[in-house]
């Protein structure tokens, strides 16, 4: 059964800046017997998550709200098992799809058709399976033969729409995205809103955050709000 | 320190299940490195080769050695030496270089580090080219104690993953660690017979430069066959101690540090 269940998950980060993060200071440090611990560690830590509790279950759609920096995309990174929690208890069962950065590891040089398989592979898709797939994503994509083309020679929105044409092709049980994706000119971007919907009604769970509350009411069942790290349920 | 092995070790098998993906990427470094180049990664091939030339000729008569067997000793003395010394220090940057994908996917960690090994044996491939050459040119033959080297080779890379995981790890911390081992490794260059050939030294030095120079047994179980020498069971002792040792070693840091990589980047 898919389900998430975090129970009192915190996450902190420790915050290195220029000098923390060499040796030399901690080389110092046992030197000096850690008498300028107080001022030169310099060891900041940023609460990112402060306690949270929240469980998911089968057809939930949750929505994440708060501002900038309430920790809405760490919370996203703990689901997805980034950022393994620094205190607290995390459960996920089911395996957990973000559709985040869609055009992460394509490479400008290479064709459309090798972008293809370069994201397919790291979207874990099989190679064979992918190849079946294609002129599918081609076709969504509307890119025709410029699919043989360098990916650097599309413009913005030809490589927004292949990098969403592939990423789209997941099956997950579990959707996290930060934002509704917004891709291309009105013609396409009806075909996308199609077949975003589709998928977030084949995953069983969601997880969105955004700060839209139109969206929110549009597709969530499941609203919290996140502030300063810590969840305020409403 | 158990759950740390068991820890460190899911990681490691699930990214060798996953191995294709490392493969991909692997690949694509060496794509993206020569695209556009009409010989693309044989530049490589050539610029060994030109090296070996160069050096080959100036340390043989230094050193008063019989080019045919320098030649042959130095061409592999590099070859190898180049895959060692590249990959441990790619490895040091595999985890701060994947900054992005290891932010987004959740992918397990050590299919970063397979990326850097597959990425240098397709280089180590290419450069491989030279030695059948070098040898057709002295007329030397290839015995059939070469066959040693396959498990030399692996057996190397084994070794060189360790060494990849834990620097990649440490170095996700300690941004001035690459420098040292870039350092250190160009030091042990020159400590380890690869220009020079180890039947220069005074028998005492020799004991005391070669035995204990860990570099030298994993050179060794890969050249030694390769030049048609019976692989010494003290290379192969100390290869697979050093291969033991070091996972056991690099798979409790690494399993105790493993989580923390994500922050640290």
């Amino acid at each position: 059964m898919t389900q998430i269940i975090l129970d009192q998950v915190s996450v902190e980060f420790p915050i290195y800046n220029a000098t923390g993060r060499s040796l030399k200071v901690q080389l110092m440090q046992s030197a000096t017997g850690g008498r300028m611990n107080a001022n030169r560690q310099g060891r900041v830590v940023v609460q990112a998550l402060r306690e949270v509790s929240l469980t998911l279950r089968e057809g939930d759609r949750l929505g994440l709200v708060g501002h900038n920096g309430a920790g809405k995309s760490t919370l996203l990174r703990v689901i997805s098992g980034i950022y393994e929690p620094t205190g607290g208890r995390l459960d996920v069962a089911g395996k957990v799809t973000s559709l985040i950065d869609l055009s992460l590891g394509m490479d400008a040089e290479a064709t459309g058709i090798e972008n293809i398989y370069l994201r397919g592979a790291l979207l874990g898709f099989d190679r064979r399976w992918l190849t079946g797939k294609i002129s599918e994503i081609v076709d969504f994509a509307g890119l025709g033969d410029f699919i043989r083309m360098p990916f650097r020679t599309y413009s913005t929105g030809m490589q927004m729409r292949l990098a969403f044409s592939i990423a789209t092709l997941v099956q997950p049980e579990i959707l996290v995205m930060d934002e509704w994706l917004n891709v291309g000119d009105a013609d396409f971007k009806e075909k996308a809103e199609r077949r975003l919907n589709e998928i977030v009604d084949k995953s069983s769970i969601l997880v969105i955050a955004t700060h839209s509350p139109e969206l929110v009411a549009q597709v969530c069942n499941r609203r919290v709000r996140l502030d300063h790290g810590a969840l305020l349920d409403d | 320190m158990f759950k740390w092995i068991i820890k460190g070790w899911s990681d490691v098998r699930a990214s060798l299940q996953g191995g294709r993906l490392a493969g991909v990427l692997g690949w694509q470094d060496i794509r993206q490195r020569y695209r556009r180049s009409s010989l693309g990664p044989f530049w490589l091939t050539i610029s060994m080769g030109v090296l070996i030339g160069a050096l080959g000729f100036v340390f043989s008569a230094l050193f008063e050695m019989e080019v045919a067997d320098f030649i042959p000793f130095l061409t592999l003395g590099l070859i190898i030496w180049s895959l060692m010394t590249v990959s441990i220090n790619e490895g040091c940057t595999a985890f701060s270089d994947s900054e992005a994908m290891i932010k987004q996917i959740p992918l397990p960690i050590f299919t970063h580090i397979l990326r850097v090994l597959w990425r240098n044996l397709i280089i180590f491939a290419h450069n491989l080219v030279i030695f059948p050459l070098i040898l057709i040119a002295f007329g030397k033959p290839l015995t059939p104690t070469a066959f040693w080297a396959i498990p030399g080779i692996v057996l190397l890379v084994v070794n060189l993953s360790w060494m990849a995981l834990i620097m990649g790890t440490l170095c996700a911390r300690f941004r001035d660690i690459p420098q040292i081992v870039s350092n250190l490794l160009q030091v042990s260059f020159y400590l380890t017979p690869i220009i020079w050939m180890p039947e220069l030294l005074p028998e005492r030095a020799s004991k005391m430069l070669l035995d204990v120079n860990p570099f030298f047994h994993l050179i060794e179980i890969v050249r030694a066959p390769l030049l048609g020498a019976t692989p010494s069971l003290l290379n192969w002792l100390v290869a697979l101690a050093l291969a033991m040792a070091g996972w056991i070693g690099g798979l409790v840091f690494f399993g105790r540090f493993r989580s923390r990589i994500a922050y640290w980047l």
